[in-house]
């Protein structure tokens, strides 16, 4: 019998093993990373119980810098969604193979950062339950939306962007639930049963799954790119210097990119060591997710300077004045730390062996995310604090309040994918499986 | 009337392929071809003689129901109360091609959804009586419907194929 299989490569049934011994009984380490998650985010919610208790001036909120932390941490977090839908629709519209040991993490990755990013207009809103508002419903007073206004478009657009990806992560998810099924027994067995739908693998079941993913896909494409364009509008539209820009669509999209990258990253580097699975996310992978980052921070880098040129060349002083202030002032910390972490610390890139350290990947990984987060302080502070006339002019401050708040995000994250990692295939079982050379019993028949 | 069915199990892609050509051949058309994952060889051998899977049909009446409903909601409830907002007139479509966009792709989306479950007739609450745990690891398999005279000939037709172990 000879299969057609290069040397240390995985056989299918080792798939099926390497996946299923990572669901299961997780040891003390893990607990312990879930107590520290889930005290930060007790602290955030007891933060937050605290502001509606108090009022949103607990957040350190007062004119002109409104918007303040809670958008910069709602952009930032819609922005990580995006590497996962450009994974798991984009690059397999293009049939890159490298994305099917990354995907199914990074898919996770992006319901779980658009839910913690729903969160934050919500936190933002202070008096958070009447957030139904902004849903067109009938009532009795026949009020509906003002669809004229970003931020209703946001609305529907991230709704529609958690929806689909939902749909998308838990379409792919059955037919690997089915593996994880086949092999457990008693209770989970029953709950994995459940989830897996009935799934057998038959040829009408393949027929119309892989159809319906291949849509979704070609759904999910046009919409991850609109989802930060349509969140980009709600500072495009409005006409602050600085963001009133036809740049932003893209310059956002992209940033979005960036920063997703980053966080597949710092999930994947962790997970490969301690799940041991050299065999699947392989230097390539790694290669190949350092060079998006590379290649989306050039892109940056080339946005930043354009925003900069275009002030200038515009002769329109309170665009010259914006930039001037985000440079020189009391945020310059923050504009200059973003061009550190942004646009040249990624730079290390360049040199392959770079690519290929994992202690290097994380690091600058890290230091993308706080970029990233400082891009978007940028933009809505500073931006805010220094607008039209010398009299509106003023400083933020954070507060204890909504640094906890935004630290809670950042657990609750965390803890949604911690709990993710232990009860369901991280690894697409089914997807890796599909790259692998398929088993044959003459080797020459069948590759066509 | 078919009431006898007879599985074979395979460990390979090849011999998978080469019962099916067979079982065609001597004009078997009532079969079911398990897999652990989606091969193309296979998928290009059934799809041969079936129509293409109608899930595109319900993507588009979705996504064309999500558009239609997008416009139809903004402008309706903007003529509810003909108010100028940001100088720009009560039905004004730039904005509103934003939500119809954002519902085609929710609307399509659903549908899709529907559509998979629907037709792959999911969630199945019983196992089919010839599948096999091993399908969702690394086994082939492939279940054929006959009368009860010819599974004998079926059962040799999936050994000479190179099946592992044959079944009724």
């Amino acid at each position: 019998m000879s299969v057609a299989m290069r040397p240390g490569e995985p056989a299918w049934a080792d798939v099926n093993r390497d996946v299923i011994r990572t669901v299961g009984m997780p040891g003390n380490t893990y607990f312990s990373w879930l107590c520290l998650v889930g005290l930060i985010l007790g602290c955030g919610v007891a933060a937050w119980a605290w502001q509606i208790w108090t009022g949103i001036g607990a957040a350190g909120k007062r004119t002109p810098t409104m918007w303040a932390m809670y958008i910069t941490t709602f952009v930032f977090w819609i922005g990580i969604g995006h590497a996962g839908t450009l994974i798991s629709a984009v690059l397999y519209l293009f049939r890159a193979k490298w994305r099917t040991s990354i995907y199914r993490a990074s898919e996770a990755m992006t319901v779980f950062a658009v839910m913690t990013a729903g969160l934050f207009p919500l936190i933002h809103a202070g008096r958070m339950w009447f957030a139904y508002w902004l849903m067109p419903y009938p009532n009795q007073r026949y009020l509906w939306p003002n669809f004229k206004s970003p931020l209703v478009w946001d609305v529907f657009a991230i709704s529609t962007y958690l929806t689909i990806s939902v749909v998308f992560f838990i379409v792919g998810l059955v037919p690997d639930v089915a593996a994880l099924r086949d092999n457990a027994t008693g209770f989970k067995k029953k709950i994995y049963a459940v989830i897996a739908l009935g799934w057998e693998g038959s040829d009408s079941q393949w027929r119309h799954y892989r159809r319906a993913y291949g849509l979704l896909a070609a759904l999910a494409t046009p919409l991850v790119l609109s989802v930060h364009s349509v969140v980009s509008f709600d500072f495009a539209m409005a006409l602050v210097p600085g963001w009133h820009s036809t740049l932003f669509a893209p310059f956002f999209v992209n940033g979005a990119i960036f920063s997703g990258f980053a966080m597949v990253l710092i999930l994947v580097l962790p997970m490969r060591y301690i799940f041991n699975w050299y065999a699947y996310i392989t230097d390539k992978h790694l290669d190949a997710m350092a060079k998006l980052v590379l290649v989306t921070s050039l892109i940056l880098t080339y946005f930043y300077l354009c925003e900069v040129f275009t002030a200038w060349y515009s002769g329109d002083h309170f665009e010259r004045a914006s930039v001037f202030a985000k440079a020189t002032k009391q945020y310059a910390w923050a504009y200059w730390g973003m061009y550190f972490c942004n646009s040249i610390s990624p730079l290390v890139f360049f040199w392959r062996r770079i690519r290929l350290n994992t202690v290097w990947l994380f690091v600058i990984s890290i230091l993308v995310l706080i970029g990233m987060w400082l891009e978007r302080f940028n933009i809505i502070v500073p931006g805010l604090a220094h607008d039209f006339y010398p009299y509106t002019w003023g400083t933020y401050y954070p507060t204890v309040t909504d640094s906890t708040i935004i630290a809670g995000s950042f657990a609750w994250f965390f803890l949604l994918f911690l709990g993710f990692i232990r009860v369901m295939p991280s690894l697409s079982i089914v997807e890796v499986k599909e790259v692998l050379p398929h088993p044959l019993k003459h080797a020459h028949e069948g590759h066509h | 009337m078919a009431t006898a069915s007879v599985l074979g199990v395979f460990a390979h892609v090849d011999t998978t392929l080469d019962a099916i050509r067979r079982l065609r051949a001597r004009g078997f058309v009532d079969f079911t071809v398990y897999t652990p994952v989606p091969v193309e060889e296979i998928e290009e051998e059934i799809e041969s003689v079936r129509p293409l899977s109608a899930v595109r049909l319900f993507t588009l009446m979705g996504a064309l129901t999500g558009t239609a409903t997008g416009f139809f909601l903004t402008i309706w409830s903007s003529l509810k109360w003909e108010l100028v907002t940001g100088g720009k007139a009560p039905v004004s479509f730039p904005p509103f091609i934003i939500i119809a966009f954002e519902l085609t792709i929710l609307f399509g989306g659903l549908a899709t959804l529907v559509a998979m479950l629907l037709l792959g007739r999911l969630p199945k609450t019983k196992p089919s009586p010839t599948y096999d745990p091993r399908f969702t690891l690394d086994r082939f398999g492939v279940a054929v419907d006959c009368s009860p005279e010819t599974a004998e000939q079926v059962r040799a037709l999936l050994t000479t194929a190179g099946a592992e172990e044959v079944r009724r």
